[in-house]
């Protein structure tokens, strides 16, 4: 069979020009970050947004590359991809470099890249590959043992390599296995343990020890108190307890002290502009002061005054929220919803089981990004390092995303072949 | 339930996160405008405040040490902006190829960023910070920033108290994050050794600035503020006159003084000379004037009583004595006859005309070599040990008991062991087993190998004076009104010599001043015990030396004083001495003026070391 190539009509125009208005926008924003009146051309390498240009330019095309290969290839190919992308942070554990405190960097000839990034779309494409098999279901206990193992080994390698930004990300196929036959009351677990850790941390367990007792004595008020309920109630209670009480020493023991001191201040328990608190109170100034309109291209103060640490990488959302103002930083969520929202109802549409899963992988990774690094930036979430998918200055996340996009383009631009194959 | 439900719900999750962010930018963006104040006023500018150093007192409480404003000019190279470089210049008295070589000096610096300050000139004079402060506004990204640098009342003592100095990139990178560039810290004496104590901690001051430069008033009502916290106030053991007293009579002479409080430990007196002024090193011509000192062939930044070793001629016969005793070989009545020296085979060791045969005391009192040459035989050859080797060693333990041939533990940089030959040291020149007594037997009388330092002179006195301990000297006395809580300089070490012996050899001491070698350093109404010394010197004429404490009982003052080239003992270090101990214990150093006048009026540094008196006088 040759390989069939994909129609310029079958592919998902409205992705695609998302793709483009992202980069482009993330571009000007990395130049604006880092602007200099010394360095004012956009094409000087030596400057954070001409390497950033020069990415792109590598991205797309690799993403050309990507929507020319046959589409068998990434179900062939998911498994040694995903065997590759783990030898590689293997690799990392060994040879890598150490920058800013984590060793997830490697270094092949002057260029530096982070392999926790390609990692994410490795995984995706195993774990589709795997549920998409024929016939695997996931009540199956086998399945969940083999997916849970899936995620955890690469998230492990990663949380050795002290990047816990990006170990966390791979929570995110959370969504994808609730879409595939996970309970839905693992979302909601996961979303109580959240909100319990943070609790535990700024409340003392005792309180919350209370308040959890008190809770499972109103419920039991309302369910069927037969032996079963009375059982489930109360051994998830003390499941809770057991975990309020634990959040404390984890906190102490296992987090590294600048972790540690992130979460401080983010819960208001530590002041100290100088270190985590100043990231997020000049991000927020920076945000803050943008007002409605914003202050307009080059124009942001806090941006060229380099009061917001890191401003070209994490935290670039601070560019938007100066220079384009509440109207811009809406209408950015508005068009990342967008994308969200389009490759869900791509996904869905899909005949293959592996592409629908691929789908809702990257949905749910793009969605995690999103929320973690703009909540960061609003002083809602713990500053975490990870990047804003297509916005962020740096190689390796721009390329991996634009893969794992790309990915997805491909797969959904062979649905019509496939419709007409069966035609005909 | 139906797969197709489960997009709507998780694109429900992500909608709610979406919208919660877009209430939190309605609430930053639209309804709070304290981030927009914040960013109008532009610039958050960390300014550091500098605390007060200690300052130094005197044991009699007097200010030795005190702090005076100095102005630098700070700058942030990123915000610099429209500068009028030629009237930058002209207000600065600099040129602008000199305005261009500070800039490039900037950027090479450790932990340099753009955006982070910088000094850009170091304490302006008084004028030309006028003139910038008024103009500073027309010079956007520059600032003027306070300081303090030392000032000294008296001209004296600058071997003690050392002296502050800009922080290299090594201690920079060394402190933790504590030192910036252009940071003082202390590089020699108290300066150096109390440096956390008498630093203090620096404060930090967040002001907002305009885009014109202007303070716009302090960030959030300074609640990120820390203020500075001022250094601790130290008081020295130093008594200001009798150290400025000993510096006089040391003038035109190369050596050391030291005085003891034997009880205490503490430090009356620390003379190194030649000395210099430490009002050189503050201000602007501190580099040059460092330069001039280091080049200065006299060295008058090295710290003679504390690290120069000397051997320590018949003063040491007094220790002798006391070893001599403890190992049962030597007792009051011993007595040796001494027939114009010590003879033994081919070696002699010659003395000067005395009456003979002495016992201890009188032996002491006239000093006779033979005498001691004698004990150091019987030390060393004692029967009670199997070899010379094994009498040697136990000697050596005796004689490292008194603090002789190692460091003390004084606070105060750059103390010297002196030198206490060990066995080993003899094994290398004549071989194992190969030397006993009469190979080493200068060492009886303080000469040979033997080096030591003044401070462990004055140290061995202050053991006399206590009959067995001392405690370990010490120049700080109390830090902000406590007592030194280093408890070394509390604790009494004590020799290997019981105190019983001691007795017959301050009787010794007390005939040497009275009928003895040092009678010209009696002082009527104060009982002195002392011993002269001249300490044969291989390098040139022999060194003067003297050591003494005073009064008999209830010692006030040890003291050792070592002029170098000098000649007899006798004839410099115990006039110099005596002067010492009676401006210390009366107050008063004018009742024997032909003595002081002979002192003074002494110039005993050779023609070619006149650089130094150049120096000295200031």
């Amino acid at each position: 069979m040759t390989p069939q190539q994909p129609k310029s009509s079958s592919i998902d125009w409205l992705t695609l020009v998302i793709y483009f208005v992202f980069v482009t926008a993330g571009l000007f924003c990395i130049y604006a970050s880092v602007y200099k009146e010394t360095h004012p051309d956009i094409f000087d390498t030596t400057q954070n947004y001409g390497r950033q240009l020069v990415w792109i330019g590598i991205s797309v095309f690799i993403g050309l590359l990507i929507l020319l290969v046959d589409e068998k290839f990434f179900y062939a190919f998911a498994y040694p991809i995903y065997g590759i992308t783990i030898l590689m942070l293997i690799a990392v554990l060994i040879l890598g470099t150490t920058v800013k405190g984590s060793s997830s960097w490697i270094e092949i000839g002057g260029f530096r890249m982070q392999p926790a990034e390609f990692a994410k779309f490795g995984t995706a494409l195993a774990l589709a590959k795997f549920l998409g098999g024929y016939n695997v279901k996931f009540s199956d206990k086998k399945i969940q043992y083999v997916s849970a193992f899936l995620l955890l080994l690469p998230m492990a390698i990663i949380l050795l390599q002290n990047e816990t930004g990006s170990a966390l990300v791979f929570a995110s196929f959370i969504f994808v296995l609730y879409r595939e036959g996970l309970p839905g009351y693992f979302l909601f677990i996961g979303f109580m343990v959240a909100v319990f850790a943070v609790l535990a941390l700024l409340v003392p367990p005792i309180y919350l020890i209370i308040a959890i007792a008190v809770m499972a004595g109103l419920f039991m008020l309302v369910i069927r108190r037969n032996k079963r309920n009375i059982l489930i109630v109360w051994s998830v209670a003390l499941l809770m307890m057991g975990f309020v009480s634990s959040v404390d020493y984890a906190f102490e023991n296992i987090l590294q002290p600048h972790q540690r001191s992130r979460i401080n201040v983010l819960l208001g328990k530590e002041v100290d502009l100088k270190g985590a608190g100043y990231n997020v109170q000049q991000s927020k100034i920076a945000i803050g002061s943008g007002g409605l309109w914003g202050k307009g291209f080059l124009e942001g103060t806090q941006n060229k005054f380099r009061f917001v640490p890191e401003q070209s990488t994490d935290f670039i959302f601070c560019t938007i929220g100066e220079e384009y103002g509440f109207v811009g930083s809406v209408s950015f969520i508005a068009i990342y919803l967008l994308l969200l929202w389009r490759i869900l109802y791509l996904a869905e549409r899909q005949r293959y089981k592996f592409n629908r899963i691929y789908g809702y992988c990257v949905a749910g990774i793009l969605f995690f990004h999103f929320a973690i690094n703009i909540g960061m930036t609003l002083g809602l979430v713990p500053v975490i390092g990870i990047p804003l998918p297509f916005f962020s200055y740096g190689g390796s996340a721009l390329l991996s995303f634009t893969v794992l996009l790309f990915i997805f383009i491909r797969l959904d631009s062979n649905r019509l072949n496939e419709l007409r194959g069966a035609f005909e | 339930m139906d797969n197709q439900i489960k997009r709507y719900i998780l694109f429900g999750i992500f909608s709610t996160v979406a919208i919660i962010y877009v209430v939190r930018l309605v609430v930053l963006q639209l309804m709070d405008d304290t981030y927009l104040r914040s960013a109008q006023q532009n610039v958050l500018q960390e300014q550091t405040i500098y605390p007060a150093r200690g300052l130094i007192y005197d044991r009699k409480g007097e200010l030795l040490v005190y702090n005076d404003a100095i102005y630098d000019l700070i700058v942030i190279p990123e915000q610099v902006k429209n500068l009028d470089t030629n009237e930058f210049c002209r207000v600065l008295g600099i040129t602008n190829e000199g305005f261009l070589q500070r800039f490039e000096k900037i950027k090479r610096g450790v932990g340099y960023a753009p955006y982070r300050p910088s000094v850009f000139e170091k304490q302006l004079t008084i004028p030309t910070y006028a003139a910038f402060q008024e103009k500073l506004y027309d010079f956007q990204g520059f600032y003027v920033e306070v300081r303090t640098d030392r000032k000294y009342r008296h001209s004296n003592a600058a071997h003690i108290m050392g002296y502050i100095g800009e922080v290299t990139d090594r201690e920079i990178e060394n402190s933790e994050g504590y030192y910036r560039m252009g940071d003082f810290i202390g590089i020699s004496g108290v300066e150096r050794s109390y440096e956390q104590v008498l630093r203090g901690k620096k404060g930090v001051r967040y002001i907002l600035v305009d885009s014109k430069n202007r303070t716009q008033g302090r960030y959030k009502d300074g609640q990120f503020d820390t203020p500075a916290v001022a250094g601790q106030n130290i008081t020295l053991s130093i008594d200001q006159k009798l150290q400025a007293l000993g510096e006089q009579l040391m003038m035109n002479k190369v050596g050391s003084i030291v005085a003891i409080e034997p009880g205490s430990g503490e430090l009356l007196a620390l003379v190194s000379s030649p000395t210099y002024d430490p009002n050189l090193f503050i201000g602007r011509e501190r580099g040059n004037n460092y330069m001039r000192l280091l080049k200065d062939p006299a060295k008058p930044l090295f710290n003679r009583p504390l690290a120069a070793p000397y051997p320590p001629g018949s003063i040491f016969k007094v220790i002798m004595a006391l070893v001599g005793q403890q190992e049962k070989v030597l007792y009051p009545s011993t007595a040796y006859g001494c027939a114009g020296g010590y003879h033994m085979g081919g070696l002699t060791v010659g003395c000067h005309p005395h009456p003979a045969p002495l016992p201890l005391r009188g032996a002491v009192a006239v000093s006779c070599n033979a005498y001691f040459c004698n004990v150091y035989r019987t030390v060393i050859d004692n029967n009670a040990y199997p070899n010379a080797e094994a009498a040697y060693k136990k000697w050596y333990d005796h004689i490292s008991s008194f603090g002789i041939g190692k460091k003390l533990g004084v606070d105060i940089f750059g103390e010297g062991k002196g030198f206490l030959p060990p066995t080993t040291y003899y094994d290398k020149v004549y071989g194992r087993y190969r030397w006993k007594s009469s190979t080493t037997i200068s060492l009886a009388i303080g000469q040979g190998e033997l080096g030591i330092t003044p401070l462990q002179m004055a140290n061995a006195t202050a053991i006399v004076a206590n009959k067995g301990y001392y405690v370990t000297p010490h120049i700080v006395k109390t830090i902000n009104g406590k007592p030194n809580p280093n408890p070394e300089y509390q604790n009494k070490h004590h020799t290997t010599v019981d105190t019983a012996y001691f007795d017959v050899v301050i009787d010794g001491m007390q005939d040497v001043i009275e009928r003895g070698t040092g009678r010209i350093a009696a002082i009527p109404g104060i009982v002195i015990c002392g011993k002269t010394g001249t300490a044969q010197n291989p390098h040139g004429k022999d060194h003067s030396v003297f050591f003494a404490f005073a009064p008999r009982e209830n010692p006030k003052i040890a003291i050792a004083v070592l002029v170098e080239n000098s000649g007899f003992g006798a004839t410099w270090a115990a006039p110099i001495a005596s002067l010492m101990i009676e401006q210390y214990l009366t107050g008063k150093h004018d009742t024997r003026t032909y003595l002081l006048d002979r002192m003074l009026k002494a110039n005993l540094i050779h023609k070619n070391d006149s650089a130094t008196t150049q120096i000295v006088k200031h």
